[in-house]
């Protein structure tokens, strides 16, 4: 079973987000591949054990993005796309989706699986958009994945509970941060993951054209919200629950 | 006059009360039409109607609820194709996402996640570090597809009626491959998360699943509803039904109290329109200080105890 999974490079969520222009700065921030991804990288490794096959891995960001790329290497993925391209600046998510479907088609691919969405972003379309392109149906919100080697079967969150759904492959699955444990890369994996090829590839070497690449959202401008006034802030000294009895019974809860 | 469509959701023949409010702000923008696509669909098409939609594309084919996505963006784009509206809104749901994300790629739109409001047909607002800040976004090409968060507008009847269009799609074996096999509820006892006025969350904080219990008691005292973050329910204490942000449900009670909650923005934009925000958490560096009315630093397994005492001994 050979499985392409999508991993994106972020900055540092732990760290608080910088503002480049009307861009999330990316450049010179210290970045980390998106903590959701481990879960898409994971789950692929598990399934080539039980199949076989290979996992590669494919990204698209700046070039220090191979970080994300070698840390899932270094978690036992065989193998790396990284498309690089400073046209991709900016991209939205059908532009993302169209760029990693180019690359995803040049491999043989039975399984996609794809974070349900990054941390950075928030926006979750871009798996669906993906699998448009691929020609592929797609299951989102994987709180469990199987599969027999020629379907999958997944628990699909739903806002009330979750649905079980079935699916031949070739597919597309979004992982939850509930699907498995990711495994730590070992310093074994560490060092085998020095020598795994990764293919660098520019817009051009996909064979997509300007066109193909523009970006149709435009950021018109960024204003402060109304800000959310502070109340009041205390440490507990054992009056602490007194007082928030007092304020619900103030705002008429009690 | 600009066209704006609405993609209603229907479930189990039950209509998603997004769709309502994005109508009543898509009659703003130009004529407003909707699409409800699955079992009830006809039925909810009156509804739609009702909150301004003038055309309604409806159709009963249970084909919508066994497969997910596709079979709705294959229709969508096929009406897309016949009638081209200018922009395309959808509530940022589960089954939403997915279908609006296919259908982008199939008419080449660019689509905008997580929109708060709307400005114009081509001119859409999101919000960026947790709601800090407000970001207009002019979007390019026709339709431009938009998904709404929901509970950004106020629903408001128009009292209209819509005229009902049939969807006749011929809809390929090619779009029938992720089929619904089995449904599982997990609905909870007491008033519904989104339109329960009084909601008691809890995150890690709260260190062990067992510890939920002290936030039921105190939400059934107080005649709410329990939520959680999306961390302890990844962690599996609690039901999916229990998340609230981005991805999971958004309330807007008239209190929210976050009980080992620390604000991460996944978290926030799905609570902060609450109107009184109440926090207990050991770390005062946490953010959700910065947007609480009453925030208390402390161990929320010693302050949740009390607190039950102090409700019942006000309460008589």
């Amino acid at each position: 079973m050979n499985i392409v999974v999508c991993v994106k490079h972020i900055p540092d969520p732990n760290v608080p987000p910088e503002m480049d222009g009307d861009r999330l700065k990316r450049q010179g921030v210290q970045g980390v591949l998106d903590p959701g991804d481990e879960f898409g990288v994971e789950a692929g490794l598990q399934l080539k054990e039980a199949h076989g096959g290979d996992v590669t891995l494919v990204s698209m960001g700046p070039a220090q993005a191979r970080e994300a790329v070698t840390r899932g290497l270094s978690m036992g993925a065989d193998k790396g796309i990284l498309i690089s391209d400073d046209a991709l600046q900016g991209a939205d998510a059908l532009v993302t989706a169209r760029v990693l479907s180019a690359a995803i088609k040049r491999t043989e691919f039975d399984l996609v699986i794809a974070g349900v969405e990054s941390t950075d972003g928030y926006t979750g379309t871009m798996p669906a958009t993906l699998a448009e392109f691929l020609g592929v149906p797609q299951v989102t919100f994987a709180k469990t994945l199987e599969s027999d080697g020629s379907s999958v079967k997944v628990q699909r969150q739903t806002a009330s509970g979750y649905h079980v759904v079935e699916c031949p492959l070739p597919a597309l699955v979004t992982v939850t941060a509930g699907v498995n444990e990711p495994r730590y890369a070992s310093f074994k994996g560490i060092m085998a993951a020095k020598k795994k090829p990764v293919e660098e590839l520019s817009v051009a070497d996909l064979g997509l054209s300007g066109d193909d690449v523009a970006i149709k959202q435009k950021i018109a401008q960024i204003v402060p919200a109304e800000e959310r006034k502070a109340g009041e802030v205390f440490e507990d000294d054992g009056t602490g629950a007194a007082k928030i009895a007092d304020f619900l019974k103030e705002a008429k809860v009690i | 006059m600009s066209s704006v469509w609405v993609y209603a959701e229907v479930h189990d023949g039950e209509l998603d009360p997004a769709a309502l409010e994005i109508l009543t702000k898509a009659r703003e923008l130009g004529e407003a039409s909707a699409i409800v696509l699955g079992a009830g669909a006809t039925e909810a098409a009156a509804k739609l109607g009702e909150y301004g939609a003038a055309t309604v594309f409806a159709s009963d084919d249970s084909v919508y609820d066994d497969y997910i996505a596709q079979p709705h963006a294959h229709a969508l784009a096929e009406l897309i194709a016949q009638h081209n509206p200018d922009l395309v809104l959808f509530a940022n749901n589960y089954d939403s996402r997915d279908i609006a994300g296919r259908l982008s790629g199939k008419t080449g739109s660019t689509l905008m996640g997580n929109a708060i409001g709307l400005h114009s047909v081509d001119t859409a607002q999101t919000t960026i570090f947790g709601g800090a800040e407000l970001v207009d976004v002019e979007l390019e090409g026709t339709p431009k597809l938009v998904l709404v968060r929901p509970k950004s507008f106020e629903p408001s009847p128009s009292g209209g009626s819509a005229t009902v269009v049939p969807v006749e799609v011929d809809l390929p074996d090619e779009v029938k491959k992720a089929k619904r096999v089995e449904r599982h509820e997990e609905a909870a006892s007491g008033p519904k998360l989104d339109a329960a006025s009084v909601v008691v969350s809890g995150g890690r904080g709260l260190q062990e699943p067992d510890n939920f219990k002290m936030l039921e008691d105190l939400a059934t005292l107080l005649g709410g509803a329990v939520g959680a973050t999306r961390a302890v329910v990844d962690a599996g204490w609690v039901p999916y039904s229990m998340q609230i942000g981005q991805t999971g449900i958004t309330v807007k009670p008239g209190v929210y109290i976050a009980v080992g909650i620390s604000g991460a923005t996944q978290h926030m934009v799905g609570m902060k329109g609450a109107k009184k925000i109440i926090a207990i958490n050991k770390d005062e560096e946490a953010p959700i200080f910065s947007i609480a009315d009453i925030g208390v630093v402390g161990d929320a397994l010693k302050i949740v105890p009390q607190l039950i005492e102090e409700v019942k001994n006000r309460k008589g």
